[in-house]
């Protein structure tokens, strides 16, 4: 089994006063799609959003490849090859699609070249001149993740991606993060709706009260259902 | 000659080159804070001050150094966007997360300070700063005089703010600074380096005002309060204008400019209010301003 890519250990993360993660501890393998599963206010996006270095304060150890991230300021956690797709999506309002979609610089060479990302999201193509937020919610999240493809990042975290979008929009997307998998993204995918992560994951961990409490991979997860919708309270 | 409503042209006209001057100068330097308020979300308050010492700047490095007008026009901006960087670096940066009224606080003390200072070391009157040689002179349009200088400080004016709008407007910098305007975080994220950003643009809009400030040394003269005269009415500016949007501001500085000119032409008792008078109108009615976002 091949070393992880991105290894958790002890992590805690806090908002002001308030005590978000609690220890939490995972690894990430080159290649793979892990998912966070959880419920509302489990800590999901605050992991997330711990390894990119866009929270407050956080103590404990967040390595990538031989790298501690700690420390670092967002931009420096980027330019190591991690991009970030947040859960509102972050589509700038003034900037139109063309603009939203080359915003993010390129990091380094062997990122997605834009006809193969128009290839994966074909509407973007007929939207460049639209102002950004005159999308809809589905080409909006296309755009979020499109734009974090083009900078040669190769550790992808994406923040409930399919959250509030039509059934056949989240279909897409599945069809996109498959296929980034099979072009060798490693991606950490936070998401409520496990049915849609099964199509989609390696592996998933499951997060309560700011730390990882379980983990199933794929294959056990016919298995584990009852355990997991338990987890999830659903 | 003709008259236009009982008003010779050579008044007309001269009003409104006057109202064009002024307004050259409201649109640069209401520019400069546009582009702070929307990066910094800070009132600079400064701004006034850094527009004097601009001109100061050129004044000292004539006297002292004999170094000529051009020069200064280089060198000022330079200077006093030094300036600015440190006051950014060292007390500004403090204040991105708090209130705005901070920030106006802390920019109003410093430019009581710098004024203060410039006051104390140079006396209130003006100190004469003359034309340069290349400059001097002017062209006789027929219905009027257009002096040299004054159609330069237009045209000048014009360019920098062209200038200015196609970097923010069409360029990946501008896309930087307008995406950082609305969430630096997520910019960060990508990668950029926001807080040397914010910094160099903060020093970029101070730069501006200086070079206002040498633009204005030969028309206004030297003083160390003629940006403290100008600042109350380039806030009105920018707020009819919407604060924080560049068109807003470049569109209103030269538009209030004009209309500043022609209120002196037709009714000279407001021409000091009518700024203001407008103002209150366009808050009435559309309070995020004229170019502004409602938010």
């Amino acid at each position: 089994m091949s070393e992880p890519l991105l290894t958790i250990a002890d992590l805690h993360a806090f908002y002001g006063e308030s005590h978000a993660l609690h220890g939490m501890s995972l690894d990430i393998r080159e290649g793979e799609v892990v998912t966070l599963l959880g419920r509302n206010g489990a800590g999901k996006t605050t992991t997330i959003k711990s390894i990119m270095g866009v929270m407050g304060r956080r103590t404990g150890s967040i390595r990538y490849r031989d790298q501690e991230l700690i420390r670092l300021p967002s931009n420096a956690i980027a330019r190591l090859g991690i991009a970030w797709c947040p859960e509102e999506r972050g589509i700038f309002a003034s900037l139109d699609v063309r603009e939203n979609l080359m915003l993010p610089p390129p990091i380094k060479a062997g990122g997605m070249p834009v006809e193969e990302i128009f290839a994966l999201f074909p509407n973007l193509r007929e939207r460049l001149r639209s102002q950004g937020t005159k999308l809809s919610g589905g080409e909006q999240q296309m755009l979020a993740i499109a734009r974090i493809l083009r900078t040669g990042a190769t550790l992808l975290l994406l923040d409930e991606p399919t959250e509030g979008l039509a059934p056949v929009i989240i279909q897409q997307i599945g069809r996109v993060i498959r296929t980034l998998k099979e072009r060798g993204f490693t991606i950490l995918l936070v998401e409520q709706n496990f049915r849609f992560a099964a199509t989609v994951a390696d592996r998933h961990y499951v997060v309560e009260h700011g730390r990882v409490i379980d983990m199933i991979e794929n294959s056990e997860l016919a298995q584990k259902t009852d355990r997991l919708q338990e987890y999830l309270g659903v | 000659m003709f008259e236009l409503l009982g008003i010779p042209p050579q008044a007309l006209f001269g009003q409104l080159l006057i109202g064009l001057i002024n307004g050259a100068f409201y649109a640069m330097l209401s520019l400069g804070l546009a582009v702070i308020f929307g990066l910094l979300n800070i009132i600079n308050f400064t701004h006034g001050a850094q527009y004097m010492m601009g001109a100061f700047v050129a004044y000292l490095s004539l006297t002292h150094l004999g170094l000529a007008y051009w020069w200064a026009l280089l060198l000022a901006p330079i200077a006093v966007g030094l300036f600015g960087i440190l006051l950014e670096r060292t007390m500004l940066h403090r204040l991105y997360k708090l209130d705005h009224l901070y920030g106006l606080l802390l920019t109003f003390g410093l430019a009581l300070i710098v004024e203060g200072f410039f006051r104390n070391q140079y006396g209130s009157s003006g100190l004469p700063y003359s034309i340069p040689a290349e400059l001097r002179g002017g062209y006789n349009l027929g219905f009027m005089f257009l002096p040299t200088y004054r159609a330069w400080v237009v045209v000048a004016s014009v360019i920098v703010c062209f200038g200015t709008w196609f970097v923010i407007e069409r360029t990946k910098l501008g896309a930087y600074l307008r995406a950082a305007t609305e969430n630096p975080t997520l910019v960060q994220a990508f990668g950029v380096n926001v807080p040397r950003m914010v910094t160099l643009t903060y020093g970029f809009g101070v730069a501006l005002a200086a070079f206002a400030g040498v633009m204005a040394a030969p028309i206004y003269q030297v003083s160390p309060l003629m940006g403290a005269n100008l600042i109350i009415v380039v806030f009105a500016v920018v707020v009819i204008g919407g604060m924080g949007s560049i068109l807003g501001a470049i569109v209103t500085g030269f538009g209030l400019g004009v209309i500043e000119g022609l209120t002196k032409v037709f009714y000279p008792e407001a021409s000091n209010t009518v700024i203001f008078v407008i103002m209150a109108i366009v808050l009435t009615i559309k309070p995020a301003g004229l170019f502004g976002r409602a938010t």
